[in-house]
């Protein structure tokens, strides 16, 4: 009997294989050349998630397919996450070269373990079934913790590498036993088989029910979604800021990408099953985010609540079920990526004063730097969803789709507590620019520090008041879907 | 035309911020120029205008969110209209009058002022509801940073009561904007008003707009933030809040609750009219307990805007013409009187009115100024407050006799406090050195004056011509509050 090979269209996973290529030679120059040529590496990470996107861009004009026998998709939505992953990745390398030069953490691991983390999150956008999405989620998670515990002479790095390990492990035991009871329950591990065998069912079986929220739960402790949010704040706080910066976009990004899939391709039949969990998890994580976040003195642990507030957001819209919440998950993540780079970005360029991460440490910052106060501040009111900025956009079109889909309650529970969000945001503002200033912040901003700041405001002013091109292009990846 | 009155004042804020040095003498001398070219275009507008239609006028359009109906659609008509002059009017004289009284941070001062104008322009043109949603919004960002840099002593806590205060109920607004947009299958306010809702939904709407226009207004129980944001506010900030702030929020109720959900807003009658009447008589009593002068203007302002509500609640052609023409009237008033708080101020850094008297033989001009305002906001005859107070009792008295006596106890009492407080400032003998030493008001001082001057005296005696303005509008819009739009079956059934 002849072993029949899946078709193998390689073509699909070029950007992947060129990661994974970047991958291994930056490990082979880290290990052969001395502390000299750590600058080297960084550029040549950057170099090499360049021409990923430069290949990624080359495969779009490739029609949307399926490949390796339905467990690896490469269509418009996983594309769309391809480039906002790269730019996830990208972003902290460029803001962090001078913080990782200072602390001693430049050596190529670091770059190899992101570049990594990268290809792992790669894999889950594409993920067509559960192999490959844990494999993804595998490869992503163990190379974040390492990161988190990057600074290794620095307790509290340690400890959050250590906690984000253990309960991350948990999270990952969970998602296999999920995925175990799943398989039994349908006998397929691709995402269409699985669909295709809850439709043939004639009643759903509790076996396959407890999978599925077996399931939902592992992903929503990625996405640190409330009640599996403790790591969170922790991790954030400890982890080199470059990391936190790091793991505070591109694993939410390829997670609820994930989401998308499993929800929607997967367990698509189920909607009436999984969407009153969400909602719920929903309001308790924006419960979270908002009310956490008012005593957090420090800057990191109050941005840890304040992405918990935001994945509240997301959730909802993940959960309203029509078009419009999709459309606007992808836009919501996009302007989330930008306003906390934004925001890690002047963390990174006070660190290298010596300013701690303690928010009082800012005060005052208004009065000798203008410019950089004015965008902090800008990047708080987008995050609190004051127009005009592209916050209230994102938050405007979860919204729209919650009253769409008739989830009132929801809709005026959320904006509740946007309203109790805002005043945190306010604090930093309150901070920044009220308060008689202690500090000469005299530091000067690198070109790369200037990059990610000019690129992250100006995007965060214009999606606020032309949003349009990004919402078409939102649409547009999630279309497919339904 | 429309846009270019609203986002001149913006685009200079962001010349300003990014081409000027800092240099205090030249921002100042920008922000002014471009202030002042705002009001010319914005009378340009008043010469365009045609008094004798009621539909929207200068209207402006163009794609914007096209998938969900979201457009950028601007124009003005009778109601607006006034508005739109009065922001523009004001904010030359509120730079002015942070001439010499702001010396830290010139620039960001400026700019935030410019951007603050822009906003609340946008608010009284917009005719897409995001898009009034997002002016509505913006604005708060640089009041904001008013209160909270430029502020008295207490500013951070004043400006946290301001936002958020304001931000709880906008957000509540905004769900209730979208379900209006999804149910009526666009955001247009002008189709919107045509657009049958059932009396149900009407309600609920109804106090989803309610929670925000009430807080804005600022109606009883929820005024609480503006004697705080008042008082902490450095003057022209005062001056911007009663001239214009307030006034946003009663625009709202005339703009989108009347018109656009008549039967509720027919059915809330009595509820406004409580809460209204409760202002007028509680507000004007803590009033008389002030020692602050400028907490004593404030709470004036929400006993003053009570008779607003009144009259706008009040469903006839006097309480509505009354109601917007004491709106412009009492952002000309307290306006004022917030300048001449800030003129003493000044001078003697308090505000204790146990402090003053005997300013009138110091400051003669300044005595006789203030006292033109204090009569306006008494509203002796002869001034705008007595036309518009007048216009509204008689739309009250024509809608409910009851309502109309009680509103017309908070008249005596306002002549009651404004009194004592003018005898106690400017009257008596000259007790302490400072007040002694005190000089009369310079020429910039006295320009600050003189617009203002010319209003309260021109509509206190020939208020025709403002009238007329809105005359059209007033009328289409009173059509429109008194269509049933749900089935009367469905309104008893409830």
């Amino acid at each position: 009997m002849a072993v029949q090979l899946p078709e193998m269209n390689l073509v699909l996973l070029s950007p992947e294989i060129l990661l994974s290529l970047v991958a291994m030679g930056l490990l082979l120059m880290s290990a052969w050349t001395g502390k000299e040529s750590r600058g080297v590496i960084g550029m040549i990470t950057l170099s090499g998630i360049v021409l990923a996107a430069v290949v990624l861009a080359g495969l779009s004009s490739a029609t949307p397919s399926i490949t390796l026998g339905g467990h690896f998709v490469d269509d418009r939505l996983a594309r769309a996450m391809k480039w906002l992953l790269l730019i996830a990745t990208a972003f902290p390398l460029l803001m962090s070269r001078d913080y990782l030069a200072q602390r001693g953490l430049d050596s190529g691991e670091y770059y190899v373990l992101t570049v990594t983390a990268l290809i792992g999150a790669m894999a889950m956008v594409s993920a067509g079934s559960f192999l490959v999405l844990y494999l993804g989620l595998e490869l992503m998670s163990l190379s974040i913790y390492v990161l988190a515990a990057y600074d290794r002479d620095h307790l509290p790095s340690s400890e959050a590498g250590l906690k984000y390990f253990i309960l991350g492990s948990l999270a990952s035991g969970i998602l296999l036993y999920g995925v175990s009871l799943v398989y039994g329950a349908t006998g397929s591990t691709v995402f269409t088989g699985v669909a295709q065998a809850i439709k043939a069912a004639e009643h759903i079986s509790p076996v396959l029910l407890l999978g599925a929220a077996l399931v939902v739960m592992a992903i929503s402790f990625k996405v640190a979604a409330a009640p599996f949010h403790m790591w969170a704040p922790d991790v954030y706080e400890g982890a080199p800021t470059s990391v936190t910066a790091f793991i505070a976009v591109m694993p939410k990004v390829a997670a609820f990408t994930v989401f998308f899939r499993v929800l929607l391709e997967a367990f698509g039949a189920l909607q009436g099953h999984w969407a009153p969990m969400l909602q719920l998890m929903a309001v308790v994580t924006l419960a979270v985010g908002s009310l956490g976040a008012i005593a957090q003195s420090n800057i990191k642990r109050l941005l840890a609540y304040s992405s918990i507030g935001h994945v509240g957001f997301l959730l909802i819209g993940l959960t309203t079920g029509n078009q419009l919440g999709h459309q606007s998950v992808i836009f919501y993540l996009t302007t989330y990526l930008f306003m906390s780079f934004g925001a890690f970005c002047v963390v990174l360029v006070l660190n290298r004063q010596g300013i701690g991460d303690q928010i009082g440490d800012y005060a005052g910052l208004a009065k000798k730097r203008p410019l950089l106060a004015f965008v902090m501040a800008m990047f708080m009111f987008s995050m609190a969803g004051i127009p005009p900025l592209a916050g209230f956009i994102a938050k405007l079109y979860v919204l729209m789709a919650a009253v769409k889909a008739g989830l009132l309650g929801l809709a005026v529970i959320s904006v509740i507590f946007a309203a109790i969000g805002a005043f945190y945001y306010l604090r930093i503002v309150k901070i920044i620019y009220f308060e008689a200033a202690e500090q000469s912040f005299s530091m000067e901003l690198s070109v790369s520090h200037r990059i990610v700041l000019g690129v992250s405001a100006i995007l965060v002013l214009v999606l606020g008041i032309f949003p349009g091109k990004l919402l078409d292009w939102s649409l547009a990846s999630v279309q497919a879907l339904l | 035309m429309l846009s270019l009155v609203t986002f001149l004042p913006l685009v200079g804020a962001l010349v300003i911020f990014f081409a000027v040095k800092d240099n205090p003498k030249l921002v100042r001398y920008l922000a002014m120029g471009i202030s002042l070219l705002t009001f010319l275009v914005s009378l340009l507008l008043l010469k365009g205008f045609d008094n004798s239609t009621a539909a929207f006028q200068f209207m402006e359009e163009a794609a914007w969110l096209p998938a969900y109906g979201i457009t950028y659609r601007m124009g003005v008509d009778g109601i607006s209209l006034p508005f739109v002059l009065l922001t523009a009017l004001l904010t030359p004289i509120c730079i002015l009058a942070s001439w010499e009284s702001i010396q830290t941070q010139v620039k960001g001062y400026m700019v935030a002022f410019l951007a603050l104008e822009s906003f609340v322009i946008g608010v009284f043109c917009a005719l897409d509801f995001i898009l009034f949603y997002i002016f509505w919004e913006a604005m708060l960002i640089p009041m904001f940073l008013l209160i909270g840099i430029w502020g008295g002593k207490n500013r951070v806590y004043a400006a946290y009561k301001f936002f958020l205060y304001t931000l709880a109920g906008s957000v509540l607004m905004l769900v209730a904007i979208l379900v209006m947009g999804f149910k009526g299958g666009t955001f247009s306010i002008p189709a919107l008003m045509g657009m049958p809702f059932s009396f149900a939904l009407q309600v609920w709407l109804f106090l989803g707009l309610f929670s925000s226009f009430a807080v804005k207004v600022p109606m009883w129980p929820v005024h609480t933030w503006l004697p705080d944001a008042h008082v902490e506010a450095p003057t022209a900030g005062s001056v911007i809040l009663a001239g214009i702030l307030l006034k946003m929020g009663a625009y709202g109720f005339l703009r989108f609750s009347l018109p656009i959900l008549p039967d509720a807003s027919r059915y809330f009658v009595p509820f406004i009219f409580a809460l209204s009447l409760v202002a007028i008589v509680y507000t004007a009593l803590v009033a008389l307990m002030q020692k602050d002068l400028k907490k004593l203007i404030a709470y004036s302002s929400v006993s003053h805007m009570g008779f607003v509500t009144i009259g706008l609640f009040a469903y006839n052609q006097q309480g509505l013409e009354g109601g917007i023409l004491q709106m412009v009237n009492h952002g000309v008033v307290a306006g004022g009187l917030f300048l001449l708080v800030g003129v003493i101020y000044d001078r003697m850094h308090t505000r204790e009115i146990a402090r003053f008297g005997g300013l009138a033989q110091r400051m003669p001009v300044y005595a006789v100024i203030f006292m033109v305002f204090t009569m306006a906001s008494v509203g002796l005859p002869g001034t705008n407050g007595f036309i518009g107070e007048f216009l509204i009792l008689l739309g009250a008295y024509l809608a409910n006799k009851g309502v109309a006596v009680v509103a017309a106890t908070g008249l005596v009492l306002g002549a009651a406090y404004m009194l004592w407080m003018f005898k106690k400032v400017l009257f008596g003998v000259v007790r302490n050195d400072e007040v002694a030493a005190l000089k009369d008001m310079s020429m910039r001082e006295i320009a600050l004056f003189v617009p203002l001057l010319i209003l309260v005296l021109w509509i206190g005696f020939y208020p025709a011509p403002f009238l007329k303005m809105m005359h059209a509008s007033v009328e289409q819009l009173l059509i429109q509050a008194n269509t049933i739009k749900a089935g009367s079956a469905a309104i008893a059934m409830f």
